[in-house]
C-alpha cells in the first residue's frame, strides 16, 4: 500500500480518546518491518525507535492516533443511546449523522425529530445535545443492552471518497493524516535516532503525548498533524487559518506553543530551497501536542507541520492530495538536514545532551 | 539601578523571542557567576556554585505583544494576542517590531459598542499602502512589544515590561552583590511566562533545586475603586502567600519573613486572587519543588505603562541577598 492508501484505510478505522486498539494494530502491522523497537506504553502510545547513524539530535515525531467522537452515557427504556461528546464537536452538526458504537461497531444514527414535528422556535437554533440520542433500532433498553454497554465509544461512520480536483473527504483526517506521514516517514533511513511516536487522547487534552515524550526525552519533536482551514463561506479572509492546496501549514504559536523560531525558520528555509510550497497558520487558536511536548524535561526544540483540513472536527473532513504528499516530502527532508543544522549549531542549543543525563540519573531508560 | 531597569524593560523580548534580553544579562553577568547555559526552551541559568543547599530565583524575561495573523491587501495588519491583553486600553497604543518598525493599534469603526471591539475587530497601520509594501517590513508570524518610555518621578518608575523586567534586574544586582554563602544559587531568567509559566517547567527540571523563589510583580489596592486588596505600591516587596498558580510553601514563606525581620527590611504579605508566576510550574516540578515568591507591587501591570516604587525594589534585593544567607 501507497501512503494515500493506507491514510484511507486508517479514515475506516475507528480510535475515539481512551480506544485507539484498532488505529494502534494497523499501524503497528504497517511499521514493524521497519523499525528497530516497538513498544506501547502503559497509555497507549505506540513508540517506534529506529536507529541512526550516531548523528544529530534524538527526534520525536508525533501524530496522535485518537478522533473526536461520542460516548454513552445512558440507555432509554426505548432503547435509545444518551451521550456525551469526547473533544470538540458541536452539537450542530451531529444531527442525522451515521456512527458506530463500541468495539463491535454497532450501526446507529443520530436521530432528531423531522420538520414537521418541530415547533416553530426549534427550527431555529442548534438542538441541545443532550436532547439528542443515538438510534441503533432496538425495541427497547433490554435489546439495546445485548449490543452496547454504558462507557462504549461512538465513532462517526463515513468511508473516504476522492472527489473533485485531488481532494479527499473522510472522517478523522484530524489527524490520521498525520499518522500516514509519519508510517511513510519510517519507512526511509536517517542519520539521526529517530523515534516515532504515535499518540493517544491528544482530544482531550494532550494527555498521551506527555508520558510519550518523557519517555523519549528527544531533543527535537515535529509535531505532524491535521489542521484547521477556513477557506469556507462566510469567513473574512484575515479569518482564514489555512487554505486546503496551497502546501503544508506551519504553526508559529497557538493556545499551547510557540514554537521553536530557528528550527521553524529551517523548515522554511528547507521548504524554499526544494521548491516546496508551505504556508503559515494564520491564527493562533487551538493546540497541539507541540505544547505538551515543548515543555517536558529540561526542554524540547518543537515544530508543527499540518494539513490543512477543512471541517475539521465533524463527521467528514476535506483534504487536499497534493498537501499530503508535499508534507511527506518537506518532513523527509527536514530529517535529512537537521543533524548537519544540528551539528552546526543552527539551533543553538548549547547542552544538548543534559536532559538525557539528568534522565538516566533520575533512573530512567536509554532506548524504548 | 535605574539605568539598569530602563535598559531591560527597553529591551524586545515577547514570549518565544526573548534572545535580546537573554544576551544583554548574559552580559552584564559575565564573570560574576561560575557557570551560563542555555537550554532549549531559551532559559539562561546562571549559577554561583557553592556545597550547601540549591536555591533558585526566576525571573521572567518575556513581555505581552501582538503576534501579526493576516496583512491585507491595503498593508493593514490583522493580529493575535501573545500574553494577557487587556482590550479597551490597548487601542492607540503603538507597537515595536523586532526590526524597528513602528505600528498604530486601531480599530474599525463601525463599531457600535466599544465593549465589541475585540482582537478581531482591530487591526494595525503601519504606514503601508500595499500588501507588498507591508511584506517589507513585517510578516505573519513576528511578534510586536508596546512601545512606553522608562520614566523616573518621585521615586515611582513609570515604563512598558516592568512585569518583569524589573524581576530581572532585581536578580541581576542581587548576584552583583556577591553575597558570601555557601549555598549554590541559581540566577535564572525563564522564557514564556506570559503564555503559560512554560519556560521555568523546563528550567526547574533541570536544577531540581531544594528551594525556589519567583521575583514578578502583582497588583495593587491602593489606586481610586480599584479591587480589594492589601498590598500597596511603596510599602515593601511582598512575600507571596498565593496567587492563582501555587501557594507558598509554609518553610519558603517563614525563611522569607525571618530575613526581611532580622535585616528590618519592609515587606508585605500578598494574597493575590489573580495572576500566575513561575512558581506555578516550580513547586509542582519533579518529585515537588518548595517555592514562594517575592513580587514588587506594581500598578498597571500589562499596561504599556507600568509603576513601581523604587525604594521597593531596592529592598526586594536586600530582601533576596539576606534569603541567600539563609
Amino acid at each position: 500500500m501507497d501512503a494515500y492508501e493506507i491514510l484511507k484505510k486508517l479514515t475506516t478505522l475507528d480510535g475515539v480518546s481512551g480506544e485507539e486498539g484498532p488505529v494502534r494494530d494497523f499501524i503497528m502491522s504497517q511499521i514493524k518491518d521497519h523499525v528497530d523497537d516497538l513498544v506501547v506504553d502503559n497509555m497507549g502510545n505506540l513508540i517506534a525507535y529506529k536507529k541512526g547513524k550516531g548523528r544529530g539530535p534524538k527526534i520525536m515525531l508525533d501524530a496522535h492516533m485518537d478522533e473526536v467522537g461520542l460516548l454513552v452515557t445512558q440507555i432509554t427504556c426505548d432503547g435509545l443511546l444518551k451521550f456525551h461528546t469526547i473533544g470538540g464537536i458541536e452539537s450542530r452538526v451531529l444531527v442525522g449523522k451515521r456512527v458506530r458504537v463500541g468495539e463491535n461497531g454497532v450501526p446507529g444514527i443520530i436521530g432528531y425529530k423531522p420538520i414537521h414535528l418541530q415547533e416553530k422556535n426549534e427550527r431555529t437554533g442548534a438542538v441541545d445535545k443532550k436532547r439528542l440520542t443515538i438510534d441503533i433500532g432496538a425495541k427497547d433498553r433490554q435489546q439495546a443492552e445485548d449490543k452496547v454497554e454504558i462507557g462504549d465509544t461512538v465513532a462517526f461512520a463515513y468511508d473516504p471518497v476522492e472527489f473533485g480536483d485531488n481532494k479527499l473527504m473522510a472522517k478523522a483526517l484530524d489527524d490520521r493524516v498525520g499518522c500516514a506521514v509519519l508510517i511513510e516517514l519510517l519507512k526511509g533511513s536517517y542519520e539521526c535516532d529517530v523515534y516515532g511516536c504515535f499518540t493517544v487522547q491528544e482530544e482531550i487534552g494532550l494527555k498521551g503525548a506527555k508520558t510519550a515524550s518523557f519517555r523519549v526525552m528527544p531533543n527535537v519533536a515535529l509535531i505532524l498533524e491535521g489542521t484547521t482551514c477556513y477557506d469556507v463561506p462566510d469567513t473574512k479572509e484575515q479569518s482564514m487559518s489555512t487554505r486546503c492546496g496551497n502546501g503544508p501549514a506551519l504553526t508559529v504559536m497557538d493556545r499551547s506553543v510557540i514554537v521553536d523560531r530557528d528550527l521553524l525558520n529551517l523548515i522554511v528555509d528547507i521548504a524554499k530551497s526544494n521548491n516546496i510550497p508551505y504556508q503559515y497558520k494564520q491564527t493562533i487558536t487551538g493546540g497541539t501536542n507541540a505544547g505538551r511536548i515543548q515543555v517536558n524535561g529540561t526542554g524540547v526544540k518543537v515544530a508543527a507541520i499540518a494539513v490543512p483540513c477543512r471541517y475539521i472536527h465533524t463527521p467528514v473532513s476535506v483534504m487536499d492530495k497534493n498537501d499530503f504528499e508535499n508534507m511527506i516530502r518537506l518532513s523527509k527532508k527536514v530529517l535529512e538536514v537537521l543533524p548537519k543544522a544540528w551539528e552546526e549549531g543552527r539551533l543553538s542549543n548549547s547542552d544538548e545532551n543534559r536532559a538525557i543525563n539528568l534522565y538516566r540519573e533520575q533512573g530512567g531508560i536509554e532506548h524504548v | 539601578m535605574f539605568e539598569l531597569i530602563k535598559s531591560l524593560t527597553q529591551t524586545y523580548g515577547p514570549s518565544g523571542n526573548e534572545k535580546k534580553v537573554a544576551e544583554k544579562i548574559k552580559n552584564l553577568l559575565k564573570g560574576k557567576v561560575d557557570e551560563t547555559r542555555t537550554d532549549a526552551m531559551g532559559n539562561l541559568i546562571c549559577v554561583k556554585k557553592g556545597s550547601g543547599k540549591k536555591i533558585m530565583f526566576a525571573a521572567h524575561m518575556d513581555e505581552i505583544g501582538i503576534i501579526v495573523t493576516y496583512i491585507d491587501e491595503n498593508g493593514f495588519l490583522r493580529f493575535g494576542n501573545v500574553g494577557g491583553l487587556p482590550q479597551l486600553i490597548i487601542m492607540g497604543q503603538r507597537v515595536r517590531f523586532e526590526n524597528g518598525t513602528v505600528g498604530v493599534i486601531w480599530y474599525e469603526e463601525n463599531i457600535d459598542n466599544m465593549k465589541n471591539a475585540t482582537l478581531e475587530k482591530m487591526y494595525i497601520d503601519i504606514g503601508a499602502s500595499s500588501r507588498e509594501e507591508a511584506e517589507k517590513m513585517v510578516k505573519v508570524g513576528d511578534m510586536g512589544i508596546f512601545v512606553g518610555e522608562t520614566v523616573l518621578q518621585n521615586g515611582k518608575i513609570i515604563s512598558k515590561a516592568l512585569d518583569d523586567r524589573l524581576g530581572c534586574a532585581i536578580l541581576v544586582e542581587t548576584a552583583l552583590r556577591n553575597v558570601e554563602t555557601d549555598n549554590e544559587i541559581y540566577y535564572v531568567f525563564t522564557t514564556q511566562e506570559e503564555v503559560g509559566l512554560r519556560g521555568a517547567k523546563t528550567a526547574a527540571f533541570g536544577i531540581v533545586p531544594d528551594m525556589a523563589l519567583a521575583l514578578d510583580v502583582c497588583d495593587t489596592g491602593d489606586t481610586p475603586n480599584c479591587k480589594p486588596m492589601s498590598v500597596k505600591m511603596g510599602k515593601g516587596p511582598t512575600v507571596k502567600i498565593k496567587d492563582r498558580s501555587v501557594i507558598s510553601h509554609p518553610e519558603v514563606k517563614d525563611r522569607l519573613i525571618r530575613a526581611a525581620e532580622k535585616a528590618n527590611i519592609p515587606y508585605q504579605l500578598e494574597v493575590s486572587l489573580y495572576g500566575g508566576t513561575d512558581a506555578g510550574s516550580i513547586h509542582i516540578t519533579a518529585g515537588g519543588i518548595p517555592s514562594g515568591g517575592i513580587s514588587i507591587p506594581t500598578r498597571f501591570i500589562h499596561d504599556a505603562s507600568e509603576m513601581a516604587d523604587m525604594n521597593d525594589v531596592e529592598n526586594a534585593v536586600r530582601l533576596l541577598c539576606e534569603f541567600i544567607k539563609g
